[in-house]
């Protein structure tokens, strides 16, 4: 299990190599990626704020219960703060199992319990200034279903 | 009268105007915390009177509004997270 919080910039194909390999009773691996997504056509940069110390925690936590619930073999978990790129990765997270069935199930997990439980404010700045970006509800509803 | 780390991040920490803070306080549950600071300035009543746009963490644990703060050491307050 891996979980990194960084400012630094992060290549996906560079971290799923090597993801899963080099042993023989993982048969699926699932990834996801987060990308600085430009909705109104004039953002210049997302700004992401996280909770030193509590972030780490909440993002270990979060991997420790997939791992619980699922037979994986491996899990990783990125999460960019600091000032990103439109287009740029903001997070990963990537699943090892013996099947597929549990690798997506748990990458789908560890998706929408960091949209709403770990401590990250994401905040959109465009030249007519700066807006936090509001929590959705659909985002709460999401972690029901788990 | 037990000290308290409080931090602050997002719009609350904005509103508030500082990123943390250490406090004497008798307040019992985060309820009573956000009630005795709304009485000492108003920019932590514009920061924090509608708990439901708010969320509280305990020593860096997600809590309820009304948890005991006994023995905690730091409190934060921010809004709901949109991370992903």
């Amino acid at each position: 299990m891996r979980i990194c919080v960084q400012s630094e910039p992060f290549n996906i194909a560079k971290e799923l190599q090597g993801f899963g390999a080099g042993r023989g009773d993982i048969g699926a691996v699932v990834s996801f990626s987060g990308l600085v997504r430009d909705d109104s056509g004039h953002l210049q940069m997302l700004e992401v704020e996280h909770y030193p110390g509590m972030t780490e925690k909440s993002l270990s936590s979060c991997a420790q219960e997939a791992v619980t619930r699922w037979e994986l073999a491996d899990v990783l978990v990125i999460h960019r703060f600091g000032r990103l790129q439109v287009g740029a990765p903001i997070m990963m997270v990537a699943t090892a199992a013996r099947h597929r069935n549990a690798a997506f199930e748990a990458a789908e997990f560890l998706m929408d319990y960091l949209k709403s439980r770990a401590p990250f404010w994401k905040r959109e700045i465009t030249a007519q200034g700066t807006q936090w970006v509001a929590a959705k509800d659909s985002d709460e509803a999401a972690l029901a279903r788990w | 009268m037990a000290k308290l780390e409080l931090v602050y991040f997002a719009w609350v920490r904005e509103r508030i105007g500082r990123a943390r803070e250490s406090i004497e306080t008798q307040a019992a549950t985060p309820l009573q915390l956000i009630e005795e600071l709304s009485a000492r300035d108003e920019r932590y009543g514009a920061a924090l009177s509608d708990v439901s746009a708010l969320r509280v963490a305990i020593d860096q644990e997600l809590a309820d509004f009304d948890t005991k703060l006994t023995g905690a050491r730091e409190v934060a307050f921010f809004p709901p997270m949109t991370g992903g």
